[in-house]
């Protein structure tokens, strides 16, 4: 289960894009129970610096650290612990939330739990498009499937870019709740949002990417 | 780990269920490029038996190279394909199982339209077998390198006409041989060599391709 000890780490990180320089000298430790709340302006680097710390994007300089390792000598180890959901969902058109969830435990290499994975559609109010393929679903829907497939992934470190985009209030509503379950329970989340979280009795830390000062969010 | 390939495989044999149109596009082109060359150079059986196994073998080149565009193409937009990346798994397990499944969906029926339009063109029995085992060997070599063209030009605007030129060229050595079998077996010169080359070929193909296409893939997703 969730390791109390493990953290994420950055030194001097880096991030260019083509010419670019997005931000030099990023340090950050991020521990067990801890958010990050990535923040900045539109173009200011927030999804680079996600996919630098799923290890999808390569640095500039500097390096990502889980564990007190660079992610780059232990990626199998790494990528069993963590999660990335993106601006897209991951969430195939032609099938249905039951087996988008099938096929993602294993690519995962997870074992599938059919029960449990329709309590937690159910639970993410979904019970009623079960069997409909996901192509006829709403987009706000569409990303509901894909945090149920976040939830039963059992990472302990979840980076989120923009999770709330397309859910209604209800929806952001649970999506609080679910972070503070998790980071209550050990695990640690990094997460870029414009919207304003209610996460009382969460210890979160604040991240400001680029030069581009923005009003403080509550 | 193997697990893992057979989940692959499983997604993407379920995926192309689900979508049978673009399936049947690819084998109605195969047949069509085949059926155009009698229309165009005359119907004389001497000729068609001369061009025959050459014909079979670049429309089975066209009609692998029409669906390979979309290899990771679908799921790197939607943004499944990131997910599979990002598994614990490694990379080249499940660019080896996108070709295989490739192969099971596109390459597989090929063979099985093959031996009609063998007959199309007036090849012997002898010879619509020998074709058989050269598509049978031939057609997972599309596939494998047809990934290593498919990572490369993921995201590219106009991929596919990119996709064609790199991959065409090497192909070659694959329809030098696959054609060359059936012509060998027809002149009375056999087609063992041939074949063992296409053999050796598709052992090479196995062992490199798909970790050039996963190093394609991680720049490509960069």
């Amino acid at each position: 289960m969730l390791a109390e000890s493990s953290s994420l780490s950055v030194h001097e990180l880096a991030c260019a894009r083509g010419d670019r320089l997005l931000f030099k000298g990023m340090n950050f430790t991020l521990k067990s129970g801890e958010l990050l709340l990535v923040q900045g302006g539109n173009g200011q680097g927030k999804t680079s610096l996600l996919r630098l710390l799923t290890g999808l994007a390569r640095a500039e300089d500097g390096e990502v650290c889980w564990c007190g390792q660079p992610i780059a000598k232990q990626r199998e180890i790494y990528h069993g612990e963590m999660i990335y959901l993106g601006h897209a969902n991951g969430v195939k058109d032609d099938l249905d939330p039951l087996e988008n969830l099938r096929f993602s435990a294993g690519l995962q290499g997870r074992s599938f739990d059919p029960d449990r994975a329709a309590a937690t559609l159910q639970r993410l109010g979904l019970s009623r498009c079960l069997d409909l393929p996901c192509r006829v679903l709403s987009f706000g829907q569409r990303r509901r499937v894909a945090l149920a497939a976040l939830l039963l992934a059992g990472a302990s470190l979840w980076i989120l870019d923009e999770p709330l985009t397309g859910l209604d209030v209800h929806a952001v509503a649970l999506m609080e709740g679910l972070i503070r379950d998790h980071l209550n329970a050990g695990g640690m989340v990094v997460a870029t949002t414009h919207q304003a979280l209610n996460l009382e009795g969460v210890a979160v830390q604040r991240l400001l990417v680029g030069n581009v000062a923005i009003p403080e969010l509550s | 780990m193997h697990r893992f390939l057979l989940a692959v495989l499983r997604r993407d044999l379920t995926l192309a269920a689900r979508r049978r149109g673009d399936w049947l596009i690819a084998q109605f082109f195969f047949v069509m490029v085949a059926s155009l060359f009698p229309l165009g150079v005359g119907p004389e059986p001497a000729m068609l038996v001369r061009i025959g196994p050459g014909v079979l073998w670049v429309a089975a080149t066209l009609a692998s190279l029409l669906s390979l565009a979309r290899l990771f193409a679908d799921d790197h937009h939607d943004g499944s394909l990131e997910h599979m990346v990002l598994s614990p798994e490694p990379t080249v397990l499940l660019v080896l199982g996108k070709s295989l499944a490739h192969w099971l969906i596109y390459g597989i029926p090929l063979l099985l339209v093959a031996p009609v339009l063998g007959v199309q063109f007036n090849l012997s029995w002898e010879a619509i077998r020998v074709l058989e085992i050269s598509l049978l060997l031939g057609t997972p070599i599309l596939s494998l390198l047809g990934g290593v063209g498919a990572a490369l030009t993921l995201g590219l605007r106009g991929g596919g006409v990119l996709l064609t030129l790199l991959i065409l060229p090497l192909y070659v050595p694959a329809l030098i041989f696959g054609a060359g079998a059936v012509d060998g077996v027809m002149a009375g010169t056999g087609a063992e060599a041939q074949l063992s080359l296409l053999g050796a070929f598709l052992v090479l193909s196995l062992m490199i391709a798909p970790w050039i296409a996963a190093a394609a893939l991680r720049v490509s997703l960069e």
